[in-house]
């Protein structure tokens, strides 16, 4: 198994976020990570990366406990405004997060420059390299901080929220990018996101979080009337139109967090 | 008779070139961490500590040191609480001040020391002050350049940074430590009010001149240098404060630098 929770619970700030998750992930899976927000997807992520401590149970990422600064492990933190070094250009950023966890002076090596080139080629965003941050799109961002994430050669990607604020063409072209990269890398990956119709083509499963419990199996088994009102404890209803999915609730507050669509 | 034939001319030019590249180098991580006004307040916490040491008959640069470094030390161990606060810093600065009036009240006889802390006094530098500020400039570039690397990555990348083992927390108060040691020798130049002088507008400039990260640590500190010699030529040209012309000069260039792109 890539990655194995067993009666994992996980409190933060009192507040209990996972409660009793058990659940396996095999080498090579795509998983999208789905839920509401606050139902304890970066602290998911957090805990596989070994920076979120665990109340009870164990996890095992790779055979054994998770340690913080993992090579294996790609990350892509979600993107937050006011970031600092948005005056910097890519390239530099890429180069400084593949040898960041280093001591020593900001020098970029031939074998930097070499593993930086190829991440930026892997994710097409060679032309991209020379530009402030601050003068890029949202999804030529995202394609940095995938790039980013790929340094390093990982078998494991985390990724969060990645077509957060992005129009539908640019969602579309990451999560082909994504899907491209792990076929051809051979990586499992897991894809946290809000609305589940994007991916409905590419994952293999989906892991629905929601009131500190987890349900992890097949689209058709997990987004289904009856698995996500007891996952919401709730009434929910699922409706399938147009190759779409539309999970609906009858309080409006919830309709939004369920993950509708958007488009 | 040219300028540099005079001692305190030739000590001027040295001191502030020490301390101008060493304002270049820890203003551009100051500047890129979106810090510039936690060091302007360190400053002023830096002139409570100056005048207080006076008080006692310490030295202002080693009651400076002592609280600017203790100040930016606390500061980057209170993390986001503090650090990027306006208003918090704003307080502090405020109150750092206020100390500061009522320490030199106390201490009436020195008006002229107030003036020089507050506005520098690059003139009046010794050849002691030269060296302790040579010292204390090889010992924070030595630690600036030693932790620069995961600095950088702690600042522009920071959850990537945790996940890859870096220790954001040790970083911020680390280099907060350095700039209160900065600050201090900074403040010797163009004094606690003018800080912003050295730190942050050649630092600044630099970042809206190249998006490369070594090529604008050098030009941050190359374009701090050039201001503080320039200020100083152009003091002794004109009889005019050395502290006006950098401050001049580091706001025009600044501003001139922003208009080009």
């Amino acid at each position: 198994m890539m990655i194995n929770l067993e009666n994992v619970t996980i409190a933060r700030g009192g507040n209990i976020v996972l409660r009793n998750i058990s659940l396996a992930i095999r080498p090579g899976e795509f998983i999208g990570v789905l839920g509401p927000n606050g139902a304890g997807k970066t602290t998911l992520f957090r805990a596989i990366l070994g920076l979120q401590p665990i109340g009870s149970g164990t996890i095992s990422v790779f055979g054994a406990a998770p340690t913080s600064g993992s090579p294996a492990i790609g990350y892509m933190p979600q993107t937050r405004a006011g970031q600092s070094g948005q005056s910097l250009c890519g390239f530099d950023v890429l180069a400084n997060a593949a040898t960041g966890h280093h001591f020593g002076l900001p020098l970029i090596s031939p074998a930097i420059k070499t593993e930086v080139t190829a991440a930026l080629k892997a994710v097409d965003a060679e032309s991209l390299a020379a530009r402030p941050l601050a003068a890029l799109s949202g999804g030529q961002r995202q394609r940095l901080l995938l790039a980013a994430a790929l340094l390093g050669a990982p078998k494991l990607l985390l990724l969060d929220e990645p077509l957060i604020s992005l129009d539908p063409a640019a969602q579309a072209s990451i999560i082909a990018l994504i899907h491209r990269l792990q076929q051809t890398h051979g990586l499992t990956v897991l894809f946290a996101a809000h609305d589940i119709n994007p991916l409905l083509g590419v994952m293999d499963r989906v892991l629905y979080l929601s009131g500190g419990n987890a349900a992890l199996g097949t689209v058709d088994d997990i987004i289904t009337t009856q698995t996500l009102s007891k996952l919401y404890n709730a009434d929910i209803e699922v409706l399938r139109a147009a190759g779409r999915i539309f999970v609906l609730s009858d309080r409006p507050d919830h309709h939004h967090a369920c993950g509708h669509d958007h488009a | 008779m040219t300028m540099l034939s005079y001692d305190f001319m030739r000590h001027a030019f040295a001191a502030a070139g020490i301390v101008a590249v060493l304002s270049g180098f820890v203003g551009y991580f100051l500047v890129l961490r979106g810090q510039a006004f936690a060091g302007h307040a360190l400053s002023h916490v830096g002139f409570a500590g100056a005048t207080g040491a006076v008080l006692i008959g310490a030295s202002p640069l080693v009651g400076m040191l002592a609280v600017t470094t203790i100040g930016g030390v606390l500061m980057g161990a209170l993390g986001e609480k503090l650090a990027e606060r306006d208003i918090a810093i704003g307080v502090i600065l405020t109150m750092s001040l206020g100390l500061g009036l009522l320490f030199l009240h106390f201490f009436t006889a020195y008006a002229t020391q107030a003036t020089a802390l507050l506005f520098g006094d690059v003139l009046g530098v010794s050849l002691a002050t030269i060296y302790s500020l040579l010292a204390l400039s090889l010992i924070t570039l030595v630690i600036l350049g030693t932790i620069s690397r995961p600095l950088l990555f702690a600042s522009i990348s920071p959850e990537l940074a945790e996940a890859k083992g870096v220790n954001l927390r040790a970083y911020s108060f680390i280099f907060l430590g350095l700039v209160g040691l900065t600050t201090a020798a900074c403040a010797q130049i163009v004094g606690v009010l003018l800080v912003f002088a050295l730190m942050v507008g050649p630092a600044a400039t630099s970042q809206r001149l190249t998006t490369r990260v070594t090529p604008g640590l050098i030009l941050a500190a190359g374009i701090a240098l050039a201001e503080a010699w320039s200020g100083i030529a152009l003091s002794y040209a004109t009889d005019w404060p050395a502290s006006f012309w950098i401050a001049t000069l580091s706001g025009s260039i600044y501003l001139a630098a922003s208009a080009l792109k």
